[in-house]
């Protein structure tokens, strides 16, 4: 076997340069052969997803926007140890940890919470790595289901607590499915 | 009673300026839905209920677009060029019959502008002359591409006239008449030409596709090579014009397509729906009729579009004028020998 009919993936083709058939040199045959394809192509499902109407679904391990958690009590779960700072790589998270008082219990999970609490989304690169190093099950990628918008300044890149925060009323849906 | 007739012949000639318009407007439409289907997309449908009002919005961008000349010396012949392709395609639709005659208050009104003997001859210098709206503005340009397209078109649209011309002669011959009313009265219920002139029937297709531009044939245009061809430099509405001339071409060379060869407005069972439902109504669904087969052609020319690539230039001109030419004439002999030998 000579080096130029070796096919080392198994489709190789040989190409001839032969003369056209009457018939082939014509074209009718192929032009109808083609109208036949592009008219089926016409009546096939669409591979469009419309957008705004339709979204496609995210994948259950699709990491988007940070949620901080809340217990099924609806207390914060984070008390700003700040490992998630530490393993981030792209440096997009900080935060500034507060004594919690007496009167803010049914707030805050521990002694500690996070008084701010800042991911710049410009920064982080989604890699997931402050999920992974979260003592306390506090910070998730991929319970929001939301993927971060754009916007017209980088200030609105920067997200607080407000942004992050598990919202209550999705606290309280989840404490109610739990019990159910 | 003159002035009836100028009343009568008015309204025709406004209606069919409408529909001529309204269907180059929804042809634009047409052309990127099924480019849309053909690919797997779902095309223009965020103007109004499924894109309907797309035209409107292409039209209104057009008109609020910056009007922009290029530094040319021929400021007229720039504006003229669209001008003439414009009045062009719409010049045909005078001599074409859209329908039989229609009894209205005791009058007989006949569907048609104006009913020439030499209609087909009339037809043809129209078409000769649309040339010169893309050669005067290719060159006005001042552009080598816009130029170079403007000398394809030329080129192109002159060779297949020819064999266009031949083609309808064989047409001409059965008919005995110039007359597109005598060509549409001829091919009475069922007796269309694409039966008995098949040939003539595929030359005629082909030189329309080359006439009106069309891929394959659209090598004024092939933005791979010419970026825009010959409306490279134009701009706001005057390229709008430009694209509607087009679009107002092909719904006439459709509209001629049907005439001369699927029948006009001939359908089997006209004489019978004449008897039983009057001819009024038997020749308003002929004038449906024929609109149905004016809609295949246009569908036809887009299908067309999105399945052939386009024809290299050298092939172009082998085709149109040593194949297309000679089987013309060939279908004019047989067609010659055929009739003589009935007679």
């Amino acid at each position: 076997m000579s080096i130029e009919t070796v096919s080392l993936s198994g489709r190789k083709k040989q190409v001839a340069n032969k003369e056209m058939t009457f018939g082939e040199r014509i074209y009718i045959i192929a032009i109808a052969k083609g109208m036949w394809t592009t008219l089926k192509h016409m009546f096939k499902k669409k591979v469009t997803i419309s957008y705004p109407e339709q979204t496609r679904p995210f994948s259950d391990v699709y990491r988007g926007r940070h949620m901080l958690m809340r217990d099924d009590e609806g207390k914060e779960r984070c008390t700003a140890c700040g490992l998630c700072a530490l393993s981030c790589p792209a440096e997009a998270i900080t935060m500034k940890a507060a004594e919690r008082k007496p009167d803010e219990k049914h707030l805050y999970r521990e002694e500690k919470y996070a008084e701010i609490y800042e991911i710049n989304m410009l920064r982080c690169i989604f890699c997931g790595l402050c999920e992974e190093a979260c003592p306390k099950q506090a910070i998730y990628l991929t319970k929001s289901k939301q993927i971060v918008f754009s916007g017209t300044s980088r200030e609105s890149f920067i997200f607080g607590k407000e942004e992050l925060v598990m919202p209550l009323e999705m606290a309280i849906q989840n404490t109610q499915k739990m019990q159910a | 009673m003159e002035q009836a007739i100028i009343i009568e012949k008015g309204v025709i000639i406004l209606i069919v300026f409408a529909i001529t318009m309204l269907f180059a407007m929804y042809c634009t439409l047409a052309e990127r839905k099924i480019a849309a289907w053909i690919q797997d997309r779902h095309g223009p449908n965020r103007a109004g209920p499924g894109g309907l009002f797309q035209p409107l919005a292409d039209g209104l961008k057009l008109f609020s677009k910056e009007e922009f000349m290029p530094n040319t010396p021929n400021t007229f012949l720039f504006v003229l060029g669209p001008t003439i392709s414009m009045t062009m395609a719409l010049m045909t639709s005078a001599v074409i019959p859209w329908g039989d005659s229609l009894e209205i208050g005791g009058r007989t009104v006949i569907l048609q502008a104006t009913d020439i003997n030499v209609a087909l001859l009339y037809v043809f210098a129209v078409l000769s002359v649309s040339v010169y709206g893309i050669m005067i503005g290719g060159w006005a340009s001042n552009n080598k591409y816009s130029l170079m397209s403007a000398m394809r078109v030329a080129s192109q649209m002159i060779s297949y006239e020819i064999a266009m011309g031949l083609s309808i002669i064989a047409i001409i011959m059965m008919s005995s008449s110039m007359s597109l009313r005598d060509i549409a009265a001829d091919q009475h219920e069922m007796q269309w030409n694409i039966f008995y002139q098949p040939l003539a029937f595929f030359i005629f297709l082909v030189c329309s596709f080359a006439e009106t531009n069309r891929t394959p044939f659209d090598l004024a245009e092939c933005e791979q090579e010419l970026i825009g061809g010959y409306h490279t430099e134009y701009s706001s509405m005057r390229m709008g014009f430009f694209l509607f001339a087009e679009y107002a071409a092909m719904f006439i060379s459709s509209t001629l397509l049907a005439v001369l060869f699927l029948g006009a407005y001939n359908y089997p069972g006209m004489t019978w729906a004449a008897e039983n439902w009057g001819t009024n109504v038997a020749n308003g669904i002929g004038i449906a009729v024929l609109f149905i087969k004016i809609c295949f052609f246009l569908f036809l020319y887009m299908w067309v579009r999105w399945t052939i690539p386009r024809f290299r230039y050298d092939q172009l001109m082998n085709l149109g004028w040593k194949t297309l030419i000679p089987l013309a004439i060939i279908n004019i002999i047989i067609t010659a020998v055929v009739i003589l030998l009935n007679q």
